[in-house]
């Protein structure tokens, strides 16, 4: 039973066709990235299969339940996401944001105890945002503030992860570090991630199975070996790429 | 600030509003007479005034201004939108406008009040279900909907207001900008007010969740729209029952929770709760100001929290501009 598996899914913005008959299975242990141009569905196809969004058609399956048969609790417990923006309406604290992650363990009159901080602490170390839990989240950096999405994530500590563009107004340094850092949950944990990738160099480091979305409806998937090809990926960005190999494998540039 | 101190000093300030109001007046009443009042042994005319007409003014003016913070906060949160006040959504224009139909029409007291009542809640109803509409519930919508409504009921009161005979107009200006002269003991607003209290901090994790936005929400398993359903019904029955004692009193509903923001009080747990002892506290002191300083001449209650409460809340935000702004 895959952890992750959408049926016949079909999902439309409008008069937009992101995927039609779409099966999709992510197993425990895999690392996907959803690879596509601008406005082709990658964030809605991100929602929908979190549960955020009602597909126009099929079903998605977590551990082999329907997601419409499940609570909001229940998935909270199993997929985390990570949005593309970061909307505080008012300002809470960088411990008082980490924290949320651990609402859907806590009953509705309970507040967090010690185990529920001690996750949050360890979440905002491996960040590097400790030192900074009294801060307001209004005077983070874009970068900082993405990092403190992911600490709540790492405090959900949900199987599956769905990130849509993680590593957005990070540096070299931070990019890294937290992929470094979600790739080893896979694969020490056996949990699961999909991403929303622009670079695809960083796709290539970090996946093994790839989900690419022409427009249109059209979608392919597989390894990096049966999709990756510089035709398919010519098509996918409507822009020519030249291959490289480097030390650590292929790496692409845009011609 | 923590919360033991937070809560500490609110009680502390709500304990003393109240000694405050219940001294001051045309009549001095010194502490003794105060003490033999509250322990019941008092037969003489200060003990009279202190519990015919102090007590119930002051009781009112403080669940009111509690019943006014508290609903200002859930609107906010609710709205995701630091500008939202009770009334934001029109249901203090349909009591207006219920309220100035009865007064036009001569009637007072039980009449006055029970209009004003059912005014804001037809408002309220109004709202919810012209929001609905044919496709889903979302919060832009109730919005839109809401400002558009009490902008609608701006214009009726407008108009009841220009054609009232001259002598009706001083008490429905009063009432329009909020008057706790001829205010009862609030039992039934204090009845709300405990069950939105308990009500508030029951949801008050989720409502944190929901300061960080909806999918956010929904993604840590909220189920947002019974969340919302439930913290607009309570707003607005908050705000019903502070109108129905005290009129359209501006400003309280506004500021509270952002006075207590400022202080770095955010989580919605603690918030919500401290909003309505500071609420309750703040319109207290206005009112007692607003039936002492010209005495025997008494302004609306609404004037003095709007005096209060600017310069206050410039202050907290000067001090607090690091903490409010985006980039310090």
């Amino acid at each position: 039973m895959s952890r992750l598996e959408a049926e016949q899914l079909g999902i439309r913005i409008g008069e937009i066709k992101v995927c039609s008959h779409l099966d999709l299975r992510i197993n425990a242990g895999e690392n996907w990235a959803i690879l596509g141009r601008n406005g082709v569905g990658k964030t809605t196809l991100l929602h929908t299969l979190a549960g955020l969004r009602r597909p126009a058609s099929g079903t998605v399956k977590l551990d082999g339940r329907p997601l419409t048969s499940l609570s909001r609790r229940s998935i909270a417990r199993r997929i985390g996401v990570l949005l593309q923006d970061h909307q505080d309406a008012f300002p809470a604290s960088v411990m008082e944001t980490v924290l949320i992650g651990r609402h859907p363990y806590l009953g509705p009159l309970q507040w967090e105890g010690a185990s529920d901080y001690a996750a949050a602490t360890g979440a905002l170390r491996d960040v590097g945002l400790e030192g900074m839990e009294s801060r307001s989240i209004a005077t983070l950096s874009g970068g900082e503030r993405r990092r403190l999405g992911i600490a709540t994530l790492l405090a959900q500590d949900p199987q599956l992860l769905l990130l849509d563009e993680p590593t957005n107004h990070m540096d070299l340094h931070h990019q890294i570090l937290i992929l470094d850092l979600l790739a080893q949950r896979t694969r020490d944990a056996a949990k699961s991630m999909l991403l929303v990738l622009h670079e695809l160099n960083l796709a290539l480091r970090y996946c093994d199975h790839f989900l690419l979305l022409y427009g249109a409806g059209e979608t392919l998937q597989g390894t990096a070996e049966t999709v990756l090809t510089q035709p398919n990926l010519e098509r996918l960005y409507d822009h020519p790429l030249q291959a490289l190999q480097g030390p650590g494998g292929t790496v692409w540039l845009p011609r | 600030m923590r919360p033991l101190a937070l809560f500490t000093s609110l009680f502390l300030l709500s304990t003393l509003s109240i000694l405050y109001s219940m001294a001051s007046g045309s009549m001095p009443i010194g502490w003794h007479d105060l003490l033999s009042a509250i322990q019941g042994d008092g037969h003489g005319l200060a003990s009279r005034v202190l519990i015919d007409l102090r007590w119930p003014r002051t009781a009112a003016a403080y669940v009111t201004g509690a019943l006014l913070a508290l609903a200002g906060g859930l609107m906010q949160v609710l709205l995701r939108n630091p500008l939202a006040d009770p009334y934001v959504l029109g249901i203090s224009g349909g009591a207006a406008v219920a309220a100035l139909l009865m007064m036009l029409l001569g009637m007072g007291g039980i009449w006055l009040q029970g209009a004003a009542f059912t005014g804001a809640l037809l408002s309220m109803l109004l709202v919810f279900g012209l929001s609905h509409g044919r496709g889903s519930w979302n919060i832009s919508r109730l919005l839109l909907t809401g400002v558009v409504v009490a902008a609608g009921w701006g214009a009726a009161i407008g108009f009841l207001l220009a054609l009232s005979p001259e002598q009706d107009l001083r008490g429905m200006l009063f009432w329009l900008m909020g008057d706790l002269s001829s205010s009862t003991l609030p039992v039934g607003g204090f009845i709300v007010l405990l069950a939105g209290l308990l009500m508030a901090v029951a949801s008050g994790r989720s409502l944190n969740l929901l300061a960080h936005g909806e999918l956010v929400a929904v993604s840590l398993g909220v189920s947002i729209k019974p969340l919302r359903q439930l913290i607009y019904v309570l707003a607005s029955l908050l705000t019903a029952a502070a109108v129905t004692s005290a009129g359209t009193v501006g400003f309280v509903g506004l500021i509270v929770p952002h006075m207590l923001r400022l202080r770095g009080v955010r989580d919605h747990r603690i918030l919500l709760p401290a909003a309505a002892l500071l609420g309750g506290s703040l319109l207290v002191i206005a009112d007692t100001l607003a039936r002492t300083v010209l005495a025997p001449r008494q302004l609306p209650v609404g004037i003095l929290t709007a005096l209060i409460g600017v310069p206050v809340f410039l202050y907290l935000l000067y001090q607090g501009r690091e903490r409010y702004g985006r980039d310090g």
